[in-house]
């Protein structure tokens, strides 16, 4: 479940700086006059980006007034939609996908290492406060399962061991390469293919 | 096997890159300028005669979809929209084209909003694929920069604009109408149809909405011919299909094949089997999670097109192949996809919304075995009242999967579920059973 729960310390204010401020105008000029609601999703994701991940409830205000719409249309997509988090999350956030193209393959080992390695419970941050996990519903990498993904990246072909590894390596303050960690490229079928063949060699 | 030269997306597995000189070198934006001068009626023509039908799941013939939009441009604008909101549980066919060839879409792109009138096209990536759309990005900036895309766009007069726009984790919003209502900046609920959004869409506006793997087929159709396209496959089931492969197989992969070919073929040759060998298959869920799924005797003789999908009582929805064997326990499978449609209720109609769930606890109460015999009708009936009582095909979607359990694996439900709270092998529930009925003397 992803966390629709309202943090309870908000923020006094929010205000964009420079650089969602400039990212903001730019995609509120991709739509047509008056039609500057459409900016609504990506504007709440720069706000989420700039604050830690998190989304207070003054951002959402703020950018209400920067839209010209009314603040409850702003609250009512922030709570639909479940890529925003409403309460603080770890800086390296885990989303390991359980379903069932991903369960087939294991993907509730991965939820054990997470509850071992990270925190027992989802939604907590580990004890250094880096990192926390959540299970989420498919990411839409299905051949490449089980997988999860951190921040932006994903992370493919899993096991339990592989995934202690990466988690070991951001405790140590390294980030991981994203990708395929079976040593595959990316969805082709391991030292299967018989397509395309005249493209590889070439 | 289809040939290698036939195969549209010659950079599925990113051999040689998704640049726009290497994307040149695969034949991409050769002679869009002549295609695009032969008009109007006959690009909707040769779509309409190559049988390309929408690759999105629900199989609506393009040529067709297209020819429903206004022909002339009134007094509103008119809008392409490029669905990229891949969701479904199975499916990662999209990922690929908009990482690996994303000039193919954006061609794809400009031809369809020449051949619908709109000079302005919206590409709706779900949110996660957040690194994809990046890439996206970056081929639109190149088409831009060379003139392929923009302002009197490859010389041909026409001007279009490109804006990619990102979702944020919502599945129903691969639903065209939510989709719509997401663009403009609202939660993701389906509007009812008609109208359809070909004449009242995105701001009111006539509008057509197009998967990924749709328009990035349109190009290579339209250099190569309607003819070619329509000589592979069978009549109404034409072209070439990409094919996500995942579940319990030795080498899950991606791939494009011909339409109707077997799925055996398809899983023993490409996919390297199923592990444990093909007796030791289960069951296949042939079209994406919102789709019936199959057990071994079908899937034996199954051909893999539209029409051979439903005359087996399912679809070939998005062709994402998810392979059970018989390791796993098929009732938690179908269970967690059941959670899955409950998490991803939008939760306008009732139906669906409080439907969902039902389903999702009665199925995990028959993987633990804790349910009576004759909830398994009662599953069912729930299923058939959340059919078509919906405003979206999402209805459909959630209880498609539950009837095709129920459909092939009743035996195993009714083997695992004996649980009966008033017979007397119980008759240590007190509170379940009148204890006196069980005195011989009162019998």
């Amino acid at each position: 479940m992803s966390i629709k729960k309202i943090h309870k310390e908000q923020p006094e204010t929010f205000k964009f700086n420079d650089k969602s401020m400039e990212a903001a105008n730019k995609i509120v000029s991709n739509y047509p006059d008056g039609k500057q609601q459409s900016a609504v999703m990506a504007l709440l994701y720069i706000a989420q980006r700039q604050n830690d991940n998190w989304i207070p409830l003054q951002a959402m205000k703020y950018i209400a007034k920067f839209l010209e719409m009314p603040y409850i249309k702003v609250y009512e997509v922030a709570t639909f939609y479940s890529m925003y988090n409403l309460s603080p999350v770890g800086k390296y956030f885990f989303q390991i996908c359980t379903t069932t193209p991903c369960m087939l393959r294991g993907a509730y080992d991965l939820v054990k290492v997470c509850k071992k390695k990270i925190s027992e419970k989802e939604n907590v941050l580990s004890e250094d406060g880096k990192i926390s996990w959540m299970e989420v519903e498919c990411l839409g990498a299905c051949v490449n399962a089980p997988m999860m993904q951190v921040n932006e990246d994903y992370y493919e072909d899993l096991n339990d061991k592989k995934l202690e590894e990466i988690i070991e390596t951001i405790y140590q303050n390294k980030i991981p390469k994203p990708g395929s960690y079976s040593g595959r490229i990316n969805a082709e079928p391991v030292n299967n293919r018989k397509t395309l063949l005249g493209n590889k060699n070439a | 096997m289809l040939k290698d030269e036939d195969r549209i997306f010659q950079n599925l597995y990113n051999d040689s890159g998704a640049d726009i000189e290497s994307a040149k070198l695969r034949n991409d934006w050769n002679g869009t300028k002549g295609i695009l001068e032969k008009g109007r009626e006959w690009i909707i023509n040769e779509v309409k005669s190559s049988e390309l039908r929408g690759r999105g799941g629900a199989g609506f013939p393009t040529g067709l979809k297209w020819s429903f939009a206004p022909k002339e441009v009134g007094s509103r604008p008119h809008y392409l929209v490029i669905n990229a909101d891949e969701s479904e549980p199975g499916t990662c066919k999209d990922r690929d084209i908009l990482r690996f060839e994303p000039h193919k879409l954006i061609e794809g792109c400009l031809i369809a909003s020449y051949a619908v009138n709109a000079h302005k096209c919206y590409i709706y990536i779900r949110g996660e694929y957040f690194n994809e759309g990046q890439k996206l990005q970056t081929a639109i900036d190149e088409a831009y920069k060379n003139n392929l895309i923009g302002k009197n766009a490859l010389n041909s007069g026409w001007d279009l604009d490109i804006y990619i726009h990102y979702g944020a984790g919502a599945y129903i919003c691969g639903e065209e109408t939510a989709l719509l209502e997401s663009l403009e900046g609202k939660k993701g609920q389906p509007r009812l149809k008609p109208p359809f959004p070909a004449l009242i869409g995105l701001y009111g506006c006539p509008t057509i909405i197009n998967n990924v793997e749709t328009v990035a087929a349109v190009p290579t159709i339209l250099r190569r011919g309607a003819k070619w396209f329509s000589s592979l496959g069978r009549p109404k089931n034409t072209g070439t299909k990409i094919y996500c492969i995942s579940g319990n197989v030795n080498n899950p992969c991606n791939v494009e094949e011909e339409m109707g070919i077997p799925l055996k073929e398809l899983i023993e040759t490409h996919a390297g089997g199923v592990v444990g060998g093909w007796d030791n298959l289960k069951a296949v869920i042939p079209g994406g999670s919102s789709m019936p799924m199959l057990p071994k005797e079908i899937c034996d003789n199954m051909k893999m097109d539209f029409d051979a999908c439903v005359e087996n009582k399912t679809g070939l929805g998005t062709a994402g192949i998810v392979v059970i064997n018989n390791d796993q326990d098929i009732i938690k499978c179908m269970a967690r996809i059941a959670r899955f449609y409950k998490h991803e209720s939008c939760g306008q109609c009732t139906p669906c919304r409080e439907g969902s769930g039902w389903m999702w606890r009665m199925l995990e109460r028959m993987a633990a075995g804790e349910a009576t015999p004759d909830e398994v009708d009662m599953l069912f009936d729930v299923t058939k009242q959340i059919e078509g009582h919906t405003i979206c095909a999402f209805g459909e979607g959630s209880s498609w999967p539950v009837q095709g359990l129920i459909r092939h694996f009743k035996d195993e439900i009714l083997e695992r579920n004996k649980f009966d709270p008033v017979v007397k092998k119980n008759k240590n529930i007190p509170y379940l059973v009148d204890q006196h009925l069980l005195e011989k003397e009162n019998a």
